[in-house]
């Protein structure tokens, strides 16, 4: 069931809709009527499906994880493996619309932009399957962290243009995208990554995610024979939130959750909870909640998540707010981090920082409902290229390149000591990459 | 009564285009900036855009995004324009903003409406504003008689040219090319079709030529088929290099003598 929002020309409620330059209108008229057409089409919905399963790896597991689950006040957790995708997050299911779509409106280069880079790297690699010419835009602070990410594009025959304007992170990246988008509109089409921008991108890339919850809802009530009573999910943008919250929407009893980026916390200014701590306004080409000062410029926001640290949300996300249906608050770093060392002793699995949040999310609900919730956690993205930022948080071996979570750490008063949650009793055992080894990639990125 | 139609209409009785010139306040800091767009005027400028430090310019290019940028940074806003509105105004141009939108509705529709008419703004150009999403704005200008000024692009379909012609009023802004603003070598022929595909639709309503014109050539030919010519990032070029007022004055008398260079009207 396709939700009854939004109306014809994009709004959910007093959100969404275009707020672009006239120049770009007639290229989303021509990829929203292209996207309605296709998506009804038999053969397109045939050819996702294949491609979904035979490359993505589709449906992605449900996990149960009840060691990770007894720091969540007991309650059941089950995870929904989106790290286990192709390319490491749920990015991958939006992509292969979009280049699906890219090839039906005969378009033969896709620009995209990125913040932790696996919206990057999943276009990157959607493109090199379908031929397309690829140019993805980063912020320059973002490909310092994620220089893991960089290399994935290059070797993926991507374009990578780091962006120097602005605070150098998502909100730049995406406004240097839609600078090329319009410069070159007859040859390009834009891949948007999330489920914010103008029409149609917000219900477009709503319905290529919402695969995630679809599949969700029948594994919980084949396991667990009831629907679950909280679903969390983090949101920067909030696509994987959308993916997975769409078909719980109408299951009045199932409590949707967001987790917003809380930063150094939301009272300290440093943050990235745009709806916790922003007001509505326009930003991107859609009205939705943002970080804003007094005239109206957008506040640079902090996470020590980069796929987080986005000062605006999807419009989608701002009408539930507003109607109550979902709920959305913050998780600060420190919070994110606790919830990642104790996936990863825990359960054996390295969760990317972004979906962190998600987990703490889990562990602050299931202590406030007790043992007998059942959570569904939508586990978005794998931590692999997050090993750098995490090992300078928890401060584990040498670090030649300091980085802003290093600035952190010592603020925190972290540095050699392991953090909290760390398990110090287990060492590395010899010939363990030490964290020094594991920034090669960013050594090679500034050569390149 | 437009403001703006009647100072294009009196360059049109000149034989001549009206020259438009953009300068964001607040770069290098306000002051300076409404300095440089009344010497903008006295060079020659018959009406100013007074540009919105803003903080996601999407339509700009490096040049107005680097002054922007500084004029952000020190907290310049949608409020510093009033100032350069009223100083534009005594120096005898027509004074118009051009902001995106946020700005505007973080101010307040209505009270960025009244505020601005009170002191003396023409109108608003709204770069990021189509009018299928201006109701709020569509009522305030009608209320407070502000001009309002939106784009029409190559890419814009024979429909909604009609649709946005009839939502403006003072006069439309043609973008010329594909792009963001910016100097180019050449003003491509695209700006000729879309301005004779507007005339189709525009009546009287004035058609100004924006995006790529940076020297008085370039003003010359733009002002052969178009009823103004529109300068941006050439002001700010200057700006950023330390010519200041001076700089500006020049500029304004060079691209003057372009509009006004004979038989460039039909």
């Amino acid at each position: 069931m396709r939700p009854e929002w939004p109306d014809a020309t994009g709004h959910f409620g007093p959100y969404g809709g275009r707020f672009v330059p006239e120049a770009l209108i007639a290229a989303l008229d021509e990829l929203t009527a292209a996207y309605e057409a296709m998506r009804v089409d038999p053969a397109f919905l045939a050819e996702f499906a294949r491609l979904q399963r035979d490359y993505t790896g589709r449906p992605s597991p449900l996990t149960d994880v009840p060691k990770f689950a007894e720091h969540c006040g007991g309650a059941r957790v089950l995870l929904k493996r989106e790290d286990l995708n192709h390319t490491g997050s749920h990015k991958i299911n939006n992509v292969l619309g979009q280049a699906l779509l890219t090839k039906r409106i005969g378009k033969p280069r896709v620009i995209a932009e990125t913040g932790a880079g696996q919206h990057g790297v999943a276009t990157a690699t959607a493109a090199a399957l379908m031929g397309l010419s690829c140019t993805v835009y980063m912020g320059e602070e973002d490909t310092r962290r994620q220089a893991l990410n960089v290399a994935r594009m290059r070797l993926l025959g991507a374009e990578v243009i780091p962006v120097t304007t602005g605070s150098r992170t998502l909100k730049d990246a995406i406004n240097e995208a839609f600078r090329d988008w319009v410069t070159n509109v007859e040859t390009t089409n834009y891949v948007f990554g999330t489920v914010a921008g103008p029409h149609p991108f917000p219900a477009m890339v709503r319905d290529f995610q919402r695969v995630i919850g679809d599949e969700a809802r029948e594994q919980v009530l084949e396991r667990c024979d009831r629907l679950p009573d909280v679903v969390l999910a983090c949101v920067g943008g909030g696509s994987n939130a959308i993916g997975i919250f769409t078909a719980f929407v109408p299951d009045n009893g199932v409590r949707l959750v967001g987790l917003e980026a809380g930063g150094d916390g939301v009272e300290t200014g440093r943050h990235a909870a745009t709806i916790t701590g922003g007001d509505p306004g326009v930003l991107h080409g859609a009205r939705s909640y943002l970080l804003q000062d007094d005239n109206g410029q957008t506040i640079e926001s902090h996470s020590i998540s980069a796929g987080l640290d986005y000062p605006g949300v999807g419009p989608e996300h701002s009408y539930l707010h507003d109607l109550g249906r979902a709920e959305y608050r913050p998780v600060t770093d420190a919070e994110a981090m606790e919830a990642f060392a104790l996936l990863c002793r825990t359960e054996g699995i390295i969760p990317a920082i972004e979906s962190a949040h998600a987990l703490a999310g889990a562990m602050k609900v299931g202590r406030e409902l007790g043992p007998d919730a059942l959570l569904l956690v939508n586990l978005s993205g794998r931590g692999d290229k997050d090993v750098e930022t995490a090992s300078a948080w928890f401060g584990l071996g040498g670090h030649p390149a300091p980085t802003d979570a290093d600035d952190r750490a010592v603020e925190a008063g972290r540095g050699a000591d392991p953090g909290p949650g760390l398990d110090t009793d287990q060492q590395p055992t010899e010939g363990a990459v030490t964290s020094g080894e594991a920034v090669a990639g960013q050594d090679a990125e500034e050569q390149a | 009564m437009s403001a703006l139609q009647d100072r294009i209409f009196a360059a049109r009785a000149e034989g001549r285009a009206a020259l438009i010139a953009y300068l964001p306040v607040g770069y290098p800091d306000v002051d300076a900036s409404i300095e440089a767009m009344v010497a903008a005027v006295e060079g020659g400028a018959d009406i100013i855009e007074v540009g919105v430090p803003y903080s996601d310019p999407g339509m700009e290019g490096p040049v107005i995004q680097e002054a922007m940028d500084v004029a952000v940074r020190a907290g310049r806003g949608l409020p510093d324009v009033l100032p350069a509105v009223a100083a534009v105004a005594a120096a005898g141009a027509v004074p118009l903003v051009m902001s995106y939108w946020n700005p505007i509705e973080r101010y307040g529709v209505d009270q960025f409406a009244d505020d601005l008419a009170a002191a003396g703004g023409a109108g608003v150009i709204t770069p990021d504003l189509i009018p299928d999403e201006a109701a709020p704005w569509l009522a305030a200008t009608d209320r407070t008689g502000l001009d309002r000024v939106f784009l029409v692009a190559p890419s814009s379909t024979d429909a909604r040219l009609a649709a946005t012609v009839a939502a403006c009023r003072g006069f439309v802004y043609a973008a010329s090319t594909m792009g963001v603003t910016g100097t180019r070598a050449v003003v491509g022929a695209a700006a000729g079709e879309l301005v004779a595909r507007t005339r189709l639709v525009s009546g009287d309503l004035p058609i100004c030529v924006g995006l790529g014109v940076s020297n008085a050539d370039q003003a010359a030919e733009v002002a052969s088929f178009a009823d103004g010519v529109i300068v941006g990032s050439a002001y700010v070029r200057r700006m950023l290099e330390g010519q200041g007022a001076e700089g500006a004055r020049a500029l304004s008398a060079e691209l003057a003598e372009g509009v006004r260079r004979p038989g460039v009207r039909a």
